[in-house]
């Protein structure tokens, strides 16, 4: 939680003598930072691989680097129940259609990791069958760099992402 | 089967049709004509001291310096002699079509609908020649020479059924 949902001061409580031992055990907070929190918290992403980064991304999510710990371990298999799609290696021409499909099929809000060199801008393959970036066809929002990427780098990637839907935008973070 | 029996027996048989002979990377090859291209594959195939019954690969090469500009190779194997031969076969650019393998080998469909994907080289009497690696609204034959490294194709959208 951090310091996006206080504690109430302690001295916010009243001076009742059957509450002398009273703990706080109330937190106050806003509506909206209620709900970004609940999102950032249950990031399900949908199980779309494209390439080798789709093998960093597998490893992510199992045992050893557990992205679970962050809410964003269970990879759903339809876009209906997705919040979250990592586009993890290359996109051709061919699977850009379905790329903006399976965006398109996600309910909102949602969100968009682009993992590795080539969701980025096209990578090694400025070639005539890859899509040289997917922000071509769908808004991304977090671009991890790398060929392909650490896990951390992606984990790095996706705690940037919460920062983001926490509204902690436009300021350094890192 | 020695190296070069191959191509003595179709010397005898279709000399005419053959521009060149040899041999190269440990196999037998030679030049055909493409009017020939069916007859030459079928005797290969049922020489019962051939019997080259498997159609490997049907590919092409382009030199964009020579004349005729392409040239379509096959690579067929004998499963009986453990032998390989290759089947080169000039094309012209202006009228670049061969007559397509499908009566002999029911595999050659994708083969050669790639070879027209990827180079633009027709395949007379082929009952379905589409591209198959690439999408129907893609423009040009991305493995000629001449098609532009950095040439963009027209992104198609999700399809509104």
């Amino acid at each position: 939680m951090g310091n996006d949902l206080q504690l109430a001061p302690a001295w916010s409580l009243p001076e009742v003598p059957e509450m002398k031992d009273a703990k706080p055990n109330f937190i106050t907070t806003t509506v909206d930072q209620l709900f970004r929190w609940a999102r950032k918290s249950s990031l399900w992403p949908m199980t779309f691989g494209l390439a080798c980064c789709a093998i960093e991304m597998m490893a992510t999510g199992a045992s050893r680097f557990d992205m679970d710990r962050f809410g964003a371990g269970i990879f759903r298999p339809s876009p209906r129940q997705s919040d979250l799609i990592i586009i993890a290696g290359t996109v051709t021409l061919k699977m850009a259609p379905v790329v903006k499909r399976v965006y398109d099929q996600m309910p909102d809000p949602k969100w968009v990791i682009s993992m590795g060199a080539c969701s980025n801008c096209g990578g090694p393959f400025n070639s005539y069958s890859v899509l040289q970036g997917v922000d071509k066809v769908i808004p991304v929002d977090v671009y991890i760099p790398g060929c392909p990427p650490r896990p951390e780098a992606l984990l790095y990637g996706l705690m940037r992402l919460q920062d983001k839907i926490m509204g902690k935008t436009g300021k350094k973070v890192a | 089967m020695e190296l070069g029996v191959t191509l003595r027996k179709l010397k005898e048989k279709f000399g005419d049709w053959l521009f060149d002979v040899g041999q190269a990377f440990g196999d037998d090859f030679f030049v055909a004509h493409k009017d020939k291209v069916v007859e030459i594959s079928r005797f290969l195939r049922d020489d019962p001291d051939l019997r080259y019954n498997f159609l490997i690969d049907i590919t092409a090469v382009d030199y964009p310096q020579r004349r005729p500009r392409f040239e379509v190779v096959y690579h067929f194997f004998s499963l009986p002699f453990k032998q390989r031969v290759r089947m080169k076969v000039p094309v012209e650019e202006n009228h670049a079509e061969v007559p397509t393998l499908i009566s002999l080998w029911e595999g050659a469909n994708w083969f050669e609908r790639e070879v027209w994907d990827m180079f633009g080289i027709r395949f007379s009497g082929h009952p379905d020649l589409r591209r198959i690696l690439l999408y129907e609204s893609f423009e040009g034959h991305p493995l000629r020479k001449d098609y532009p490294v950095n040439k963009r194709q027209p992104l198609v959208g999700p399809k509104i059924s």
